[in-house]
């Protein structure tokens, strides 16, 4: 295989097959170019981090597809606003959320099936449409597409470096089986996702720490890409020490654990550390909006560990969890069974308990049954934790993407010392940074994929006509 | 600080446990798609997973007969092998199903034969067609018209209406005990109605939203087997229709076979007989193209061998029915008969004894599915 892909000069060569890479592929090879697609992982594991997904969030005036509703271009806007903090490009954002409305039906003809949002999301139904069977039936359509089109695909095959001469890229270094190979593009669109499966290069930003982390993705994002070129000063966005975690299930594997081990018993528990103690507010907002910040706040305590206690009265509350929680007839013994102290476990329940209060309990919305003079309180959901049997789950930070990227333009360009570069476009989580400088929207790094990949595809094939 | 904490994961039973006991499995499974829930779109088997937290025996023997192994939830699936996980839900689902099957038969062990064996299915048929020549020999009559001349419609009875009465009795005592390990309750009008809505659409194969299923294509989606499945199953009702009108007009009206193209039996048997064969053998076709490991591979031989006296049973009708007036009336009618009598008689232990089951189990859904 490497000799053909040596031998030819290809229109265009996308790295990475996952959501931005294939939409890339389609587009550019729809508009007749002469595509390859490398991907780095074998084919079973094809598809990176967009195989894990399960919707996008998709602007629309009128109820679409399976959309509910309207969902119009400021209130999409204002909830990008909401959960950046305003750290956004609002040229860039605008575009991809009013770009978003076109790509549903484009999906739709590129094989995607949606399905109604899932039981436990109706929030979501107005706002992300949901994949049927998730992203990595996504993937598959996109793959079946591409295949259709004539496009050629290479697994197993990391690209290891990218070689900028005079703004302009002359080839790519890939190993394919063990073997390096050197393949020719006259146009190139960087698609192969974060570095956050690069546990040192996590470590060199977050601190020794991050080695505890899980990685709830693909172990095939390892940055190599977006390393090369920065080191070759590419114009980069985004904080290095930023990601996206939240608190998962202990027990889950390092990588590739998916939506799987999300755990969502927090609001009705009591949190503990390694060595028993709270230290924060579980009942802060209700689950959706506070999921995202527990991942931080367990990488923040010792060994990165952290214990949810709830009671038999609790157990039904949230989602089925991935793994049985442990579980035990007095606190003490369930603090025995997650591996910390049970008469500390105990004297923080004790305390706990002591510091609730009578009124009503409401699991569906903030209660307002908040604790009194407790450090730190719990503001809603603080019913005692009393009736056994006691269960127990540990949580781990676990890592969904990095938002360190290389910086694009509303053409997807990349460019180097503020200059474009001649023949290079990035599209997906490579260069989500751009967009979303920090926190996350539910559905928008498969929006911002799609959007980019589209543009990216559409201007590399643009550019080689 | 360790660097891998890969955790002692219940769920992730090492491979040696897995697959030991095809019930556990299969809830090791479930309990993984519960928690994830991406393939609700599918079919009827996810909305009846996430109406549950914990699962016993009895449920997982219901969502394995309510699967209708469209394969759309293995392909789309971020843990299927080689991920550790190892979700591969229409395997597990169906070695749970075709053990069930076994453990309802009654008289128990004969579905184990059958179901694994496609050798002992022909046997069965062998074994059908030479007691149709034994009785084509013996019992000839003196007189008679059309089929008759060769062996009288009393004889035919006496063969057929226990051999179409035994099969109905047995899966009878099957379904009782379906009923009872899935903890059915009583069965009202509304229930039947949605189940046969379901089952004539073959709700469950047409991949929801996907508007198809994954089969002889791998991940592509496709109606080919929807269709042939459609084509067998009607095609089955009307050859059966026409076999009921025949004995309605036999006995109602006094007017015994042969029947002109023109009747009742021959307007329900000649398409319905044309439907089953062509459907049979291109189910058959499809099965050669699409991955074994996706379904029960102990029992693709007698799901195989199945699927083939099926299409002998229609092909055969349909060439004895052209043959009409020749010399290869009698050997056509023993071949013919004789496949008829191997397909009823074996119903209860083979791959056709999945209609009741299936059909138990949508009941039995659309009761879980009542408010
Ligand atoms: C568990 C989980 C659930 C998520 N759910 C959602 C959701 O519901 N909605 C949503 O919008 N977002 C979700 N996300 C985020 C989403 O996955 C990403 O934003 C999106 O998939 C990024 O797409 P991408 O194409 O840029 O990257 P990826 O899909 O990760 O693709 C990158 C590809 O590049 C390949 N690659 C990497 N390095 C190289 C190299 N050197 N050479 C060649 N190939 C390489 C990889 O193998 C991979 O296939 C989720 C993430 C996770 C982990
Ligand atoms: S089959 Fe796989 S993707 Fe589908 S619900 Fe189950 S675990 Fe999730
Ligand atoms: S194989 Fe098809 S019918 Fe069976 S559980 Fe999966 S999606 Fe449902």
């Amino acid at each position: 295989m490497n000799g053909t892909l040596e031998s030819t000069l290809w229109d265009v060569i996308v790295v990475g097959g996952g959501n931005a890479g294939l939409c890339a592929a389609i587009e550019a090879a729809e508009a007749g170019a002469r595509v390859l697609v490398l991907e780095g992982a074998p084919e079973p594991y094809r598809g990176g981090n967009s195989r894990h997904t399960r919707n996008f969030r998709c602007k629309h005036e009128a109820p679409l597809s399976v959309l509910t509703g309207a969902y119009q271009e400021d209130e999409y806007f204002d909830d990008l606003i909401r959960v950046t903090g305003g750290k956004t490009d609002e040229a860039l954002a605008r575009m991809t959320i009013r770009t978003s409305e076109e790509c549903l039906p484009w999906m739709e003809r590129h094989g995607v099936a949606f399905q109604p949002s899932l039981s436990g999301t109706l929030s979501l139904s107005r706002t992300n449409a949901f994949f049927l069977g998730g992203g990595k039936a996504l993937v598959n359509a996109y793959y079946n597409t591409v295949e259709d089109l004539g496009v050629t695909v290479a697994y197993e095959a990391e690209v290891t470096h990218v070689a900028v001469e005079d703004g302009r890229v002359q080839g790519l270094d890939v190993t394919i089986g063990g073997q390096t190979a050197r393949v020719e593009a006259r146009a190139l669109v960087l698609a192969s996702g974060g570095f956050q499966a690069n546990l040192d290069w996590l470590a060199s930003a977050w601190g020794e720490a991050a080695r505890n982390f899980l990685i709830r993705g693909t172990p095939y994002n390892r940055g190599a890409v977006l390393r090369d070129m920065l080191d070759q000063g590419a114009d980069s966005v985004g904080d290095p020490t930023q990601c996206h975690a939240v608190a998962i299930d202990g027990r889950a594997p390092k990588f590739d654990g998916g939506i799987a081990t999300r755990l969502d018993c927090v609001p009705f528990s009591v949190v503990v550390n390694r060595n028993g103690e709270r230290f924060y507010d579980e009942g802060e907002d209700v689950w959706p909006k506070r999921y995202a910040i527990w991942g931080r706040l367990v990488a923040a305590q010792p060994e990165q560990v952290a214990y949810a206690i709830i009671d038999a009265s609790s157990l039904e509350l949230f989602m089925p969890s991935l793994y049985p929680p442990e579980r035990a007839d007095t606190i003490e013994g369930l603090g025995q069974r997650l591996g910390i102290s049970g008469p500390k476990l105990r004297e923080t329940v004790d305390a706990f308990n002591t510091a609730c209060r009578e009124g009503a309990f409401t699991p569906t919305e903030l209660d307002g049954l908040a604790t009194e003079g407790l450090d730190p309180p719990k503001t809603n959901w603080a019913r005692p934790i009393v009736e056994p049997p006691f269960y127990g789950y540990t949580l781990r930070p676990g890592v969904t993407f990095t938002y360190l990227g290389l910086k694009v333009d509303e053409t997807a360009r990349v460019s180097a010392g503020g200059a474009r570069l001649g023949n290079v476009w990035a599209a997906g989580e490579i260069m989500a940074g751009s967009i979303l400088g920090q926190g996350y929207l539910a559905g928008f790094g498969m929006t911002i994929g799609t959007v980019f990949g589209r543009i990216a595809g559409q201007e590399a094939a643009a550019h080689v006509a | 600080m360790s660097l891998d904490f890969r955790g002692e994961a219940p769920v992730a039973l090492s491979p040696e446990e897995r697959g030991q006991d095809a019930i556990e499995e299969a809830r090791r499974q479930v309990q993984i798609c519960n928690a994830c829930r991406y393939c609700e779109g599918y079919c009827s088997v996810f909305p009846a997973i996430t109406r549950e937290r914990a699962f016993a025996d009895g449920d997982i023997t219901q969502l394995a007969n309510l699967c209708h192994n469209c394969r759309g939830c293995y392909y789309a699936c971020q843990y299927a092998e080689p991920h550790d996980f190892a979700v591969n839900l229409p395997r597990a689902l169906a070695e749970v199903r075709s053990e069930s099957w076994e453990r309802f038969a009654w008289p128990r062990g004969l579905a184990g034969t059958f179901q694994r064996s496609g050798v002992a299915l022909a046997a069965a048929l062998v074994a059908g067609i030479a007691a149709l020549f034994l009785a084509l020999a013996a019992l000839a009559p003196a007189s008679g018209e059309g089929f008759y001349a060769y062996l009288s419609h009393a004889a035919m009875v006496a063969i057929f209406a226990p051999a179409f009465l035994f099969p109905v009795v047995a899966l009878g005592v099957g379904v009782r005990r379906y009923w009872h390990e899935t903890g059915g309750s009583p069965v009202r009008w509304a229930h039947l109605k949605e189940a046969a809505l379901d089952a004539g659409r073959l709700k469950n194969l047409s991949g929801g939203p996907a508007q198809g299923c994954n089969y002889e294509n791998g991940d592509r989606f496709g109606n080919a087997r929807r269709h042939a499945h459609q084509a067998v199953l009607w095609g089955f009702l009307l050859c059966f229709a026409s076999t009921s009108s025949g004995t309605v007009l036999h006995y109602v009206f006094d007017a015994p076979a042969p029947y002109p193209l023109w009747s009742l039996p021959k307007l329900f048997g000649v398409p319905g007989g044309v439907l089953l064969t062509v459907g049979a053998f291109a189910l058959a076709w499809l099965k050669t193209k699409a991955d074994p490991e996706l379904g029960a591979p102990s029992r693709w031989g007698g799901e195989m061998a199945f699927v083939l006296l099926l299409g002998l049973t229609g092909l055969s009708g349909l060439v004895l029915y052209a043959a009409t007036g020749t010399a290869l009336v009698p050997a056509l009618l023993a071949l013919h008969l004789g496949a008829v009598l191997a397909l009823f008689l074996t119903t209860p232990y083979s791959k056709m004894a999945h209609g009741a089951y299936r059909f138990a189990a949508l009941v039995r859904d659309a009761q879980g599915r009542a408010p």
